[in-house]
Protein backbone atom coordinates (compact mmCIF):
# COMPACT_ATOMS: atom_id res chain seq x y z
CA UNK A 1 0.00 0.00 0.00
CA UNK A 2 2.42 2.66 -1.02
CA UNK A 3 1.38 6.53 -1.80
CA UNK A 4 1.33 7.09 -4.78
CA UNK A 5 4.29 9.07 -6.17
CA UNK A 6 4.16 13.01 -6.04
CA UNK A 7 4.42 13.52 -9.42
CA UNK A 8 0.66 12.75 -9.91
CA UNK A 9 -0.48 14.99 -7.05
CA UNK A 10 -3.25 16.59 -8.61
CA UNK A 11 -5.26 19.83 -7.20
CA UNK A 12 -8.41 20.10 -8.59
CA UNK A 13 -11.21 23.24 -7.90
CA UNK A 14 -9.01 23.87 -4.35
CA UNK A 15 -9.33 19.80 -3.25
CA UNK A 16 -6.12 18.05 -3.14
CA UNK A 17 -5.58 14.09 -4.74
CA UNK A 18 -3.27 11.63 -4.63
CA UNK A 19 -3.79 11.43 -8.61
CA UNK A 20 -5.63 12.71 -11.18
CA UNK A 21 -7.22 9.41 -11.81
CA UNK A 22 -10.69 9.67 -11.01
CA UNK A 23 -13.52 6.35 -10.90
CA UNK A 24 -16.32 7.31 -13.21
CA UNK A 25 -20.01 8.18 -11.91
CA UNK A 26 -22.21 4.86 -12.33
CA UNK A 27 -19.27 2.46 -13.23
CA UNK A 28 -17.51 2.59 -9.58
CA UNK A 29 -20.68 2.32 -7.13
CA UNK A 30 -19.90 3.92 -4.00
CA UNK A 31 -16.34 2.77 -4.29
CA UNK A 32 -15.84 0.56 -1.52
CA UNK A 33 -17.43 -2.64 -4.10
CA UNK A 34 -13.74 -1.96 -5.04
CA UNK A 35 -11.94 -1.91 -1.91
CA UNK A 36 -9.93 -5.41 -2.45
CA UNK A 37 -9.48 -5.15 -5.85
CA UNK A 38 -7.48 -1.32 -6.11
CA UNK A 39 -5.39 0.46 -4.07
CA UNK A 40 -7.05 3.52 -3.27
CA UNK A 41 -3.81 5.51 -2.72
CA UNK A 42 -3.90 5.19 -6.75
CA UNK A 43 -7.35 6.69 -7.08
CA UNK A 44 -7.39 10.48 -6.56
CA UNK A 45 -11.25 10.60 -6.28
CA UNK A 46 -14.61 8.36 -6.53
CA UNK A 47 -18.10 10.01 -8.52
CA UNK A 48 -20.06 7.97 -6.87
CA UNK A 49 -23.40 6.05 -8.49
CA UNK A 50 -25.76 9.54 -9.49
CA UNK A 51 -28.10 10.66 -7.08
CA UNK A 52 -31.51 12.24 -7.31
CA UNK A 53 -33.28 13.90 -4.58
CA UNK A 54 -35.32 10.92 -4.25
CA UNK A 55 -34.49 7.35 -4.93
CA UNK A 56 -34.88 5.72 -8.26
CA UNK A 57 -35.76 2.16 -8.85
CA UNK A 58 -34.35 2.67 -12.48
CA UNK A 59 -35.42 1.47 -16.05
CA UNK A 60 -37.22 -1.84 -17.01
CA UNK A 61 -36.03 -3.98 -19.53
CA UNK A 62 -32.17 -4.58 -20.87
CA UNK A 63 -29.86 -2.33 -19.00
CA UNK A 64 -26.32 -3.59 -20.85
CA UNK A 65 -25.10 -4.15 -24.78
CA UNK A 66 -21.79 -5.03 -26.10
CA UNK A 67 -20.94 -2.85 -29.03
CA UNK A 68 -17.65 -3.40 -30.70
CA UNK A 69 -15.35 -1.33 -28.09
CA UNK A 70 -18.61 -0.07 -26.57
CA UNK A 71 -20.88 -0.67 -24.16
CA UNK A 72 -24.36 0.71 -24.30
CA UNK A 73 -26.46 0.60 -21.34
CA UNK A 74 -29.72 1.70 -19.98
CA UNK A 75 -29.31 1.86 -16.14
CA UNK A 76 -32.02 4.85 -16.02
CA UNK A 77 -30.40 6.52 -12.59
CA UNK A 78 -31.72 3.58 -10.24
CA UNK A 79 -29.83 5.47 -6.55
CA UNK A 80 -31.11 5.40 -3.19
CA UNK A 81 -31.77 9.08 -3.02
CA UNK A 82 -29.63 12.16 -1.61
CA UNK A 83 -30.53 11.66 2.08
CA UNK A 84 -30.12 7.82 2.28
CA UNK A 85 -26.85 8.24 0.47
CA UNK A 86 -25.52 10.63 2.98
CA UNK A 87 -26.56 8.76 6.24
CA UNK A 88 -25.76 5.34 4.73
CA UNK A 89 -23.24 5.04 1.58
CA UNK A 90 -21.30 8.63 2.41
CA UNK A 91 -19.34 7.35 6.03
CA UNK A 92 -17.73 4.09 3.84
CA UNK A 93 -17.24 6.27 0.87
CA UNK A 94 -15.65 8.50 3.14
CA UNK A 95 -13.26 6.22 5.05
CA UNK A 96 -11.97 4.64 1.84
CA UNK A 97 -9.69 7.40 0.90
CA UNK A 98 -9.89 9.14 -2.17
CA UNK A 99 -11.89 12.63 -2.73
CA UNK A 100 -15.52 12.14 -1.78
CA UNK A 101 -17.21 13.70 -5.65
CA UNK A 102 -21.30 12.98 -5.16
CA UNK A 103 -22.91 13.42 -8.63
CA UNK A 104 -26.43 14.78 -8.47
CA UNK A 105 -28.83 14.58 -11.34
CA UNK A 106 -32.53 15.84 -11.41
CA UNK A 107 -36.07 15.91 -12.89
CA UNK A 108 -36.63 19.89 -12.00
CA UNK A 109 -34.46 23.05 -11.11
CA UNK A 110 -35.95 22.58 -7.62
CA UNK A 111 -35.13 18.74 -7.13
CA UNK A 112 -31.69 19.67 -8.12
CA UNK A 113 -31.53 22.60 -5.83
CA UNK A 114 -32.68 20.67 -2.73
CA UNK A 115 -30.19 17.79 -3.60
CA UNK A 116 -27.31 19.94 -3.64
CA UNK A 117 -28.64 22.39 -0.10
CA UNK A 118 -28.49 18.40 1.58
CA UNK A 119 -24.90 17.48 -0.29
CA UNK A 120 -23.83 21.01 0.43
CA UNK A 121 -24.06 19.52 4.22
CA UNK A 122 -22.81 16.95 3.58
CA UNK A 123 -18.88 15.32 3.91
CA UNK A 124 -18.38 15.92 0.14
CA UNK A 125 -15.81 17.27 -1.55
CA UNK A 126 -17.55 17.88 -4.95
CA UNK A 127 -20.69 17.85 -6.71
CA UNK A 128 -20.47 16.86 -10.14
CA UNK A 129 -23.74 18.16 -11.34
CA UNK A 130 -25.67 15.61 -14.01
CA UNK A 131 -26.99 17.46 -16.85
CA UNK A 132 -26.42 14.87 -19.16
CA UNK A 133 -28.06 11.75 -18.35
CA UNK A 134 -29.39 10.74 -21.40
CA UNK A 135 -31.41 7.62 -20.06
CA UNK A 136 -34.27 8.93 -17.96
CA UNK A 137 -35.63 12.44 -18.09
CA UNK A 138 -35.16 13.51 -14.41
CA UNK A 139 -31.27 12.46 -15.39
CA UNK A 140 -31.17 15.67 -16.68
CA UNK A 141 -30.34 15.21 -20.33
CA UNK A 142 -33.17 17.78 -20.79
CA UNK A 143 -30.61 20.70 -19.45
CA UNK A 144 -27.98 19.12 -20.94
CA UNK A 145 -28.62 19.83 -24.86
CA UNK A 146 -29.67 23.61 -24.71
CA UNK A 147 -26.82 26.34 -23.79
CA UNK A 148 -29.59 28.11 -22.08
CA UNK A 149 -31.09 26.13 -20.32
CA UNK A 150 -27.88 25.07 -18.75
CA UNK A 151 -27.21 28.02 -17.67
CA UNK A 152 -30.67 28.20 -16.03
CA UNK A 153 -29.57 25.19 -13.46
CA UNK A 154 -26.08 25.67 -13.06
CA UNK A 155 -27.18 29.41 -11.75
CA UNK A 156 -29.72 28.21 -10.06
CA UNK A 157 -27.67 25.34 -8.34
CA UNK A 158 -24.72 27.60 -7.63
CA UNK A 159 -26.71 29.31 -5.30
CA UNK A 160 -27.29 26.38 -2.96
CA UNK A 161 -23.90 25.57 -2.23
CA UNK A 162 -20.19 26.69 -2.05
CA UNK A 163 -18.72 22.94 -2.37
CA UNK A 164 -16.54 23.35 -5.60
CA UNK A 165 -19.35 22.51 -8.49
CA UNK A 166 -18.64 20.57 -11.63
CA UNK A 167 -20.61 19.97 -14.27
CA UNK A 168 -21.23 17.22 -16.22
CA UNK A 169 -21.25 17.77 -19.77
CA UNK A 170 -23.59 15.59 -22.32
CA UNK A 171 -21.96 15.04 -25.76
CA UNK A 172 -25.27 15.29 -27.25
CA UNK A 173 -25.05 19.07 -26.79
CA UNK A 174 -26.51 21.21 -29.57
CA UNK A 175 -22.89 22.84 -29.15
CA UNK A 176 -20.35 21.61 -26.63
CA UNK A 177 -18.36 24.52 -26.99
CA UNK A 178 -20.69 27.27 -26.02
CA UNK A 179 -22.25 24.67 -23.31
CA UNK A 180 -19.38 24.86 -21.37
CA UNK A 181 -18.84 28.47 -22.00
CA UNK A 182 -22.86 29.26 -20.31
CA UNK A 183 -22.03 26.51 -17.38
CA UNK A 184 -18.75 28.27 -16.52
CA UNK A 185 -20.57 32.08 -16.86
CA UNK A 186 -23.02 30.34 -14.46
CA UNK A 187 -21.04 29.27 -11.62
CA UNK A 188 -19.12 26.17 -12.44
CA UNK A 189 -16.13 25.62 -10.45
CA UNK A 190 -15.25 22.99 -13.25
CA UNK A 191 -16.58 20.65 -15.87
CA UNK A 192 -16.69 17.04 -16.41
CA UNK A 193 -16.81 15.45 -20.20
CA UNK A 194 -17.96 13.77 -21.87
CA UNK A 195 -21.17 11.23 -20.53
CA UNK A 196 -22.71 8.79 -22.78
CA UNK A 197 -23.57 8.96 -26.39
CA UNK A 198 -27.13 8.18 -26.82
CA UNK A 199 -26.82 5.45 -28.99
CA UNK A 200 -29.68 2.53 -29.43
CA UNK A 201 -29.35 -1.40 -30.53
CA UNK A 202 -32.44 -3.33 -32.56
CA UNK A 203 -32.75 -7.12 -31.76
CA UNK A 204 -33.38 -8.54 -35.08
CA UNK A 205 -35.07 -11.63 -34.06
CA UNK A 206 -37.70 -9.77 -31.74
CA UNK A 207 -37.87 -6.77 -34.66
CA UNK A 208 -37.85 -4.11 -31.55
CA UNK A 209 -35.63 -1.81 -29.87
CA UNK A 210 -33.20 -3.71 -27.05
CA UNK A 211 -34.11 -1.31 -24.50
CA UNK A 212 -37.39 -0.21 -23.45
CA UNK A 213 -36.07 3.54 -23.75
CA UNK A 214 -34.83 2.73 -27.03
CA UNK A 215 -32.29 4.76 -27.33
CA UNK A 216 -29.67 4.76 -24.73
CA UNK A 217 -25.91 5.65 -23.66
CA UNK A 218 -22.89 4.73 -25.59
CA UNK A 219 -19.58 4.56 -23.44
CA UNK A 220 -15.95 2.87 -23.72
CA UNK A 221 -13.66 2.84 -26.26
CA UNK A 222 -15.70 3.79 -29.16
CA UNK A 223 -16.14 6.88 -28.23
CA UNK A 224 -12.65 7.99 -26.94
CA UNK A 225 -11.67 9.57 -30.01
CA UNK A 226 -14.61 12.14 -30.34
CA UNK A 227 -14.50 12.45 -26.56
CA UNK A 228 -10.99 13.37 -27.08
CA UNK A 229 -11.90 16.06 -29.58
CA UNK A 230 -14.61 17.55 -27.27
CA UNK A 231 -12.97 17.67 -23.76
CA UNK A 232 -9.64 19.84 -26.40
CA UNK A 233 -12.43 22.34 -27.74
CA UNK A 234 -13.63 22.27 -24.60
CA UNK A 235 -10.27 23.16 -22.94
CA UNK A 236 -9.42 25.58 -25.47
CA UNK A 237 -12.24 28.04 -24.35
CA UNK A 238 -13.26 27.86 -20.85
CA UNK A 239 -10.80 29.17 -17.74
CA UNK A 240 -11.88 26.63 -15.02
CA UNK A 241 -10.53 23.36 -14.82
CA UNK A 242 -11.86 19.84 -17.27
CA UNK A 243 -11.78 16.58 -16.48
CA UNK A 244 -12.08 14.58 -19.54
CA UNK A 245 -13.51 11.11 -20.10
CA UNK A 246 -15.18 8.90 -22.50
CA UNK A 247 -13.56 5.92 -23.23
CA UNK A 248 -10.24 5.84 -20.70
CA UNK A 249 -8.33 2.03 -20.66
CA UNK A 250 -4.63 2.83 -20.47
CA UNK A 251 -2.93 5.23 -18.85
CA UNK A 252 -1.81 6.48 -22.37
CA UNK A 253 -5.25 7.45 -23.29
CA UNK A 254 -5.09 9.66 -19.86
CA UNK A 255 -2.23 11.01 -20.83
CA UNK A 256 -3.58 12.39 -24.00
CA UNK A 257 -6.89 13.55 -22.26
CA UNK A 258 -4.40 15.75 -19.79
CA UNK A 259 -2.11 16.90 -23.17
CA UNK A 260 -5.27 18.10 -24.48
CA UNK A 261 -5.94 20.51 -21.42
CA UNK A 262 -7.55 18.04 -18.78
CA UNK A 263 -6.80 18.80 -15.25
CA UNK A 264 -7.75 15.11 -14.01
CA UNK A 265 -9.46 12.08 -15.42
CA UNK A 266 -12.31 10.10 -15.28
CA UNK A 267 -12.42 5.83 -15.93
CA UNK A 268 -15.52 4.32 -16.38
CA UNK A 269 -16.25 1.14 -19.01
CA UNK A 270 -13.01 0.37 -18.43
CA UNK A 271 -13.74 -0.92 -14.83
CA UNK A 272 -15.72 -3.56 -16.55
CA UNK A 273 -13.35 -4.65 -18.58
CA UNK A 274 -10.04 -4.38 -15.85
CA UNK A 275 -11.51 -3.77 -11.94
CA UNK A 276 -8.06 -2.61 -11.67
CA UNK A 277 -8.27 -0.22 -14.04
CA UNK A 278 -8.11 3.19 -12.46
CA UNK A 279 -5.03 1.86 -10.01
CA UNK A 280 -3.40 0.42 -13.32
CA UNK A 281 -3.58 3.93 -14.95
CA UNK A 282 -2.31 5.73 -12.42
CA UNK A 283 0.75 3.65 -12.38
CA UNK A 284 1.46 3.73 -15.93
CA UNK A 285 0.80 7.76 -16.06
CA UNK A 286 3.98 7.68 -12.97
CA UNK A 287 6.02 4.93 -15.09
CA UNK A 288 5.66 6.73 -17.97
CA UNK A 289 6.47 10.53 -16.50
CA UNK A 290 9.62 8.55 -14.41
CA UNK A 291 10.52 7.24 -18.02
CA UNK A 292 10.27 10.71 -19.41
CA UNK A 293 11.38 13.01 -17.15
CA UNK A 294 8.27 14.73 -16.17
CA UNK A 295 8.27 15.89 -12.40
CA UNK A 296 4.64 17.23 -12.42
CA UNK A 297 1.71 17.08 -14.36
CA UNK A 298 1.80 20.54 -14.89
CA UNK A 299 4.07 20.18 -17.78
CA UNK A 300 2.31 18.12 -19.69
CA UNK A 301 -0.82 19.62 -19.09
CA UNK A 302 -2.16 21.22 -22.50
CA UNK A 303 0.63 20.10 -23.91
CA UNK A 304 -0.77 19.01 -27.32
CA UNK A 305 -3.12 22.18 -27.44
CA UNK A 306 -2.04 24.06 -30.81
CA UNK B 1 -16.51 -9.64 2.18
CA UNK B 2 -15.71 -7.61 -1.47
CA UNK B 3 -14.75 -9.39 -4.52
CA UNK B 4 -11.18 -9.87 -4.83
CA UNK B 5 -9.13 -9.32 -8.75
CA UNK B 6 -6.33 -11.99 -9.75
CA UNK B 7 -4.51 -13.64 -12.35
CA UNK B 8 -5.37 -17.15 -12.23
CA UNK B 9 -3.53 -20.56 -13.65
CA UNK B 10 -5.54 -23.02 -15.38
CA UNK B 11 -5.06 -27.01 -14.67
CA UNK B 12 -7.76 -28.49 -16.92
CA UNK B 13 -10.16 -27.72 -19.20
CA UNK B 14 -12.13 -30.24 -21.33
CA UNK B 15 -15.28 -30.97 -22.70
CA UNK B 16 -17.75 -32.75 -20.98
CA UNK B 17 -20.79 -32.62 -24.04
CA UNK B 18 -21.30 -31.23 -26.89
CA UNK B 19 -20.30 -27.22 -25.80
CA UNK B 20 -20.10 -27.67 -22.40
CA UNK B 21 -16.79 -27.06 -20.78
CA UNK B 22 -15.38 -27.83 -17.71
CA UNK B 23 -12.63 -25.04 -16.80
CA UNK B 24 -10.66 -25.71 -13.45
CA UNK B 25 -7.94 -23.30 -12.31
CA UNK B 26 -5.56 -23.03 -9.53
CA UNK B 27 -6.57 -20.04 -6.89
CA UNK B 28 -3.08 -17.71 -5.93
CA UNK B 29 -2.43 -17.96 -2.29
CA UNK B 30 -3.92 -14.62 -1.22
CA UNK B 31 -7.87 -15.73 -3.58
CA UNK B 32 -10.32 -16.49 -0.69
CA UNK B 33 -12.25 -19.76 -1.36
CA UNK B 34 -15.47 -19.51 -2.74
CA UNK B 35 -18.24 -21.06 -1.38
CA UNK B 36 -21.75 -22.79 -3.39
CA UNK B 37 -23.87 -20.61 -5.35
CA UNK B 38 -20.99 -17.82 -5.44
CA UNK B 39 -19.39 -17.07 -9.27
CA UNK B 40 -16.26 -15.45 -11.00
CA UNK B 41 -16.44 -12.79 -13.71
CA UNK B 42 -14.07 -14.89 -15.94
CA UNK B 43 -11.88 -13.11 -18.40
CA UNK B 44 -9.16 -14.97 -20.48
CA UNK B 45 -8.79 -11.95 -23.04
CA UNK B 46 -6.44 -8.67 -22.87
CA UNK B 47 -8.92 -5.72 -21.45
CA UNK B 48 -8.80 -4.25 -24.68
CA UNK B 49 -10.10 -7.16 -26.50
CA UNK B 50 -13.55 -8.25 -27.27
CA UNK B 51 -15.53 -8.94 -25.85
CA UNK B 52 -15.67 -5.95 -23.64
CA UNK B 53 -17.02 -7.34 -20.79
CA UNK B 54 -15.95 -10.30 -18.96
CA UNK B 55 -18.18 -13.52 -18.04
CA UNK B 56 -20.14 -14.67 -14.97
CA UNK B 57 -19.38 -18.26 -14.21
CA UNK B 58 -20.45 -20.12 -11.33
CA UNK B 59 -18.53 -22.30 -9.14
CA UNK B 60 -19.02 -25.59 -10.43
CA UNK B 61 -16.68 -26.85 -7.19
CA UNK B 62 -14.37 -26.37 -4.96
CA UNK B 63 -10.77 -28.58 -3.97
CA UNK B 64 -10.46 -26.65 -1.07
CA UNK B 65 -6.97 -28.25 -0.40
CA UNK B 66 -6.22 -27.99 -3.48
CA UNK B 67 -7.18 -24.44 -3.97
CA UNK B 68 -9.04 -25.08 -6.94
CA UNK B 69 -12.32 -23.79 -8.56
CA UNK B 70 -13.95 -25.60 -11.37
CA UNK B 71 -16.03 -23.64 -13.65
CA UNK B 72 -18.88 -25.86 -15.90
CA UNK B 73 -19.77 -23.60 -18.47
CA UNK B 74 -21.83 -23.66 -22.00
CA UNK B 75 -20.04 -22.24 -24.90
CA UNK B 76 -22.99 -20.19 -26.09
CA UNK B 77 -20.91 -16.68 -27.47
CA UNK B 78 -17.71 -15.00 -27.77
CA UNK B 79 -16.88 -14.78 -24.18
CA UNK B 80 -17.44 -18.88 -23.68
CA UNK B 81 -16.13 -19.48 -26.65
CA UNK B 82 -12.48 -17.83 -25.96
CA UNK B 83 -12.87 -20.09 -22.49
CA UNK B 84 -13.38 -23.17 -24.48
CA UNK B 85 -9.81 -22.28 -25.85
CA UNK B 86 -7.68 -22.27 -22.73
CA UNK B 87 -4.83 -24.87 -22.36
CA UNK B 88 -3.59 -25.92 -19.46
CA UNK B 89 -0.49 -23.65 -17.85
CA UNK B 90 -2.77 -20.63 -19.43
CA UNK B 91 -3.60 -17.71 -17.56
CA UNK B 92 -6.95 -15.50 -16.78
CA UNK B 93 -8.07 -13.61 -14.34
CA UNK B 94 -10.85 -13.55 -11.84
CA UNK B 95 -12.57 -10.99 -10.23
CA UNK B 96 -14.39 -12.95 -7.31
CA UNK B 97 -15.77 -14.77 -5.30
CA UNK B 98 -18.89 -12.65 -6.12
CA UNK B 99 -22.58 -12.68 -4.76
CA UNK B 100 -23.80 -14.03 -1.95
CA UNK B 101 -23.48 -18.52 -2.10
CA UNK B 102 -26.85 -20.54 -1.12
CA UNK B 103 -27.76 -21.07 2.28
CA UNK B 104 -27.61 -24.51 3.67
CA UNK B 105 -30.88 -25.68 5.65
CA UNK B 106 -32.78 -28.52 6.37
CA UNK B 107 -32.25 -32.31 6.69
CA UNK B 108 -32.94 -33.14 3.26
CA UNK B 109 -33.25 -31.07 0.25
CA UNK B 110 -33.76 -31.90 -3.47
CA UNK B 111 -31.76 -29.85 -6.41
CA UNK B 112 -33.58 -28.99 -9.38
CA UNK B 113 -31.51 -28.00 -12.04
CA UNK B 114 -32.05 -27.42 -16.28
CA UNK B 115 -28.79 -27.74 -18.64
CA UNK B 116 -26.01 -25.36 -17.56
CA UNK B 117 -28.00 -24.34 -14.41
CA UNK B 118 -26.92 -28.04 -12.78
CA UNK B 119 -23.67 -26.35 -12.43
CA UNK B 120 -24.06 -24.38 -9.07
CA UNK B 121 -25.83 -27.14 -7.54
CA UNK B 122 -23.01 -29.48 -7.89
CA UNK B 123 -20.83 -27.78 -5.34
CA UNK B 124 -23.81 -26.87 -3.46
CA UNK B 125 -24.52 -31.01 -2.88
CA UNK B 126 -21.31 -30.94 -1.48
CA UNK B 127 -21.57 -28.81 1.04
CA UNK B 128 -24.85 -30.02 2.06
CA UNK B 129 -23.60 -33.72 2.58
CA UNK B 130 -20.84 -32.09 4.72
CA UNK B 131 -23.49 -30.47 6.75
CA UNK B 132 -24.99 -33.58 7.14
CA UNK B 133 -28.15 -33.39 4.99
CA UNK B 134 -29.59 -35.76 2.72
CA UNK B 135 -29.83 -34.67 -0.90
CA UNK B 136 -31.52 -35.77 -3.92
CA UNK B 137 -30.89 -34.33 -7.20
CA UNK B 138 -32.91 -33.92 -10.39
CA UNK B 139 -31.46 -33.14 -14.15
CA UNK B 140 -32.67 -32.24 -17.27
CA UNK B 141 -30.86 -31.57 -20.43
CA UNK B 142 -32.12 -31.45 -23.74
CA UNK B 143 -30.75 -34.13 -25.05
CA UNK B 144 -27.38 -35.58 -23.52
CA UNK B 145 -26.60 -35.23 -19.78
CA UNK B 146 -23.04 -34.06 -18.40
CA UNK B 147 -21.68 -34.96 -14.80
CA UNK B 148 -24.26 -36.71 -13.92
CA UNK B 149 -21.55 -39.36 -12.34
CA UNK B 150 -20.21 -36.57 -10.16
CA UNK B 151 -23.65 -36.03 -8.46
CA UNK B 152 -24.27 -39.48 -8.07
CA UNK B 153 -21.05 -39.84 -5.55
CA UNK B 154 -22.86 -37.27 -3.44
CA UNK B 155 -26.15 -37.63 -3.78
CA UNK B 156 -28.91 -39.90 -2.37
CA UNK B 157 -30.51 -40.41 -5.45
CA UNK B 158 -30.38 -38.61 -8.85
CA UNK B 159 -33.01 -38.45 -11.23
CA UNK B 160 -32.42 -37.69 -15.03
CA UNK B 161 -35.34 -35.56 -17.65
CA UNK B 162 -34.21 -35.37 -21.02
CA UNK B 163 -36.14 -33.26 -23.51
CA UNK B 164 -35.43 -36.12 -26.53
CA UNK B 165 -35.61 -38.93 -24.35
CA UNK B 166 -32.40 -39.86 -25.09
CA UNK B 167 -31.56 -40.64 -21.24
CA UNK B 168 -34.15 -41.08 -18.42
CA UNK B 169 -37.32 -39.71 -18.44
CA UNK B 170 -38.76 -37.85 -21.62
CA UNK B 171 -39.85 -34.39 -20.18
CA UNK B 172 -39.52 -32.14 -17.54
CA UNK B 173 -37.67 -32.19 -14.35
CA UNK B 174 -41.03 -30.98 -12.92
CA UNK B 175 -42.66 -34.26 -13.94
CA UNK B 176 -40.18 -35.74 -11.38
CA UNK B 177 -40.47 -33.19 -8.85
CA UNK B 178 -42.33 -33.68 -5.15
CA UNK B 179 -41.18 -31.06 -3.25
CA UNK B 180 -43.08 -31.95 0.01
CA UNK B 181 -41.11 -34.86 0.34
CA UNK B 182 -37.88 -32.38 1.50
CA UNK B 183 -37.16 -29.52 4.12
CA UNK B 184 -35.77 -27.42 1.30
CA UNK B 185 -35.26 -27.11 -2.65
CA UNK B 186 -32.50 -25.29 -4.29
CA UNK B 187 -33.51 -24.83 -8.74
CA UNK B 188 -31.11 -23.51 -11.06
CA UNK B 189 -32.02 -23.35 -14.54
CA UNK B 190 -33.88 -21.96 -17.49
CA UNK B 191 -36.58 -19.23 -16.26
CA UNK B 192 -39.52 -21.00 -17.36
CA UNK B 193 -38.05 -24.77 -15.37
CA UNK B 194 -37.32 -22.62 -12.56
CA UNK B 195 -40.68 -20.63 -12.41
CA UNK B 196 -42.77 -24.09 -12.22
CA UNK B 197 -40.55 -25.39 -10.09
CA UNK B 198 -40.50 -23.27 -7.31
CA UNK B 199 -44.20 -22.70 -7.64
CA UNK B 200 -44.48 -26.04 -6.64
CA UNK B 201 -42.02 -25.79 -3.89
CA UNK B 202 -43.84 -23.02 -2.24
CA UNK B 203 -47.57 -24.31 -2.49
CA UNK B 204 -46.30 -27.19 -0.85
CA UNK B 205 -45.05 -25.30 1.38
CA UNK B 206 -41.42 -25.95 1.55
CA UNK B 207 -38.50 -23.62 1.36
CA UNK B 208 -37.38 -23.31 -1.48
CA UNK B 209 -33.71 -21.08 -2.87
CA UNK B 210 -33.21 -20.34 -6.89
CA UNK B 211 -29.88 -19.02 -8.52
CA UNK B 212 -30.51 -16.66 -11.19
CA UNK B 213 -28.81 -15.54 -14.18
CA UNK B 214 -28.36 -11.95 -15.62
CA UNK B 215 -25.52 -10.29 -18.11
CA UNK B 216 -23.49 -8.32 -15.68
CA UNK B 217 -20.61 -5.59 -16.52
CA UNK B 218 -19.36 -5.43 -13.35
CA UNK B 219 -20.28 -8.65 -10.83
CA UNK B 220 -19.37 -6.55 -7.87
CA UNK B 221 -22.95 -4.31 -7.20
CA UNK B 222 -21.22 -1.45 -9.44
CA UNK B 223 -22.49 -0.66 -11.94
CA UNK B 224 -26.05 -1.86 -11.63
CA UNK B 225 -26.38 -3.11 -14.81
CA UNK B 226 -27.89 -6.85 -13.88
CA UNK B 227 -30.50 -5.97 -11.86
CA UNK B 228 -34.08 -7.72 -12.14
CA UNK B 229 -37.64 -7.34 -11.44
CA UNK B 230 -38.77 -9.09 -8.09
CA UNK B 231 -42.03 -9.09 -6.73
CA UNK B 232 -41.08 -6.15 -4.08
CA UNK B 233 -38.92 -4.12 -6.51
CA UNK B 234 -35.82 -4.49 -8.10
CA UNK B 235 -32.87 -6.19 -6.90
CA UNK B 236 -29.35 -7.21 -8.25
CA UNK B 237 -28.45 -10.08 -9.47
CA UNK B 238 -24.97 -9.63 -8.34
CA UNK B 239 -25.12 -8.47 -5.29
CA UNK B 240 -28.27 -9.20 -3.57
CA UNK B 241 -28.13 -12.74 -4.97
CA UNK B 242 -27.38 -14.44 -7.53
CA UNK B 243 -29.10 -16.53 -4.83
CA UNK B 244 -32.98 -15.81 -4.01
CA UNK B 245 -35.25 -17.05 -1.76
CA UNK B 246 -38.05 -18.69 -4.34
CA UNK B 247 -40.64 -15.95 -2.95
CA UNK B 248 -38.97 -13.34 -3.43
CA UNK B 249 -39.64 -14.08 -7.41
CA UNK B 250 -42.80 -16.43 -7.48
CA UNK B 251 -44.46 -16.07 -3.87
Amino acid sequence: MADAPKCLYTELCGVGMNTPVIGASGTYGFGYEYENIVDMAWVGAVSGKGLTLEGKEGNEGERLFETPSGLINSIGLQNPGVRHFIEHELPAMRALGPAVMANLGGSTVETYEEGARLLDAADVDFIELNISCPNVKAGGIAYGVKAESAREVVSRVRKCTKKPLIVKLSPNAENITEMALACEEAGADGLSLVNTFQAMAIDIEKRRPVFDNVFAGLSGPAIRPIALRMVYQVCKAVKVPVVGLGGIATAEDALAFLMAGAAAVQVGTANFANPRACEDIARGMAAWMDAHGVKSLAEIRGAALV
Amino acid sequence: MHAQNFEARVLKNEPRAADVWLLEVALPEEAALPKAGQFYMLRAWGQDEAPLLSRPISVFACQRERRSVGFLYQVRGRGTAQLAKLAAGDALRLTGPAGNGFVLEGDTAVLVGGGIGTAPLFQLARELREAGVVVDAILGYRDEPYCVEAFEKVCRKVSVATDTGRVGHKGFVTDLLTPGAYDTVYICGPEVMMEKAAKMALAAGVRVYVSKEAKMACGIGACLGCRCKAKNGGVSVCKDGPVFEGSVFYG
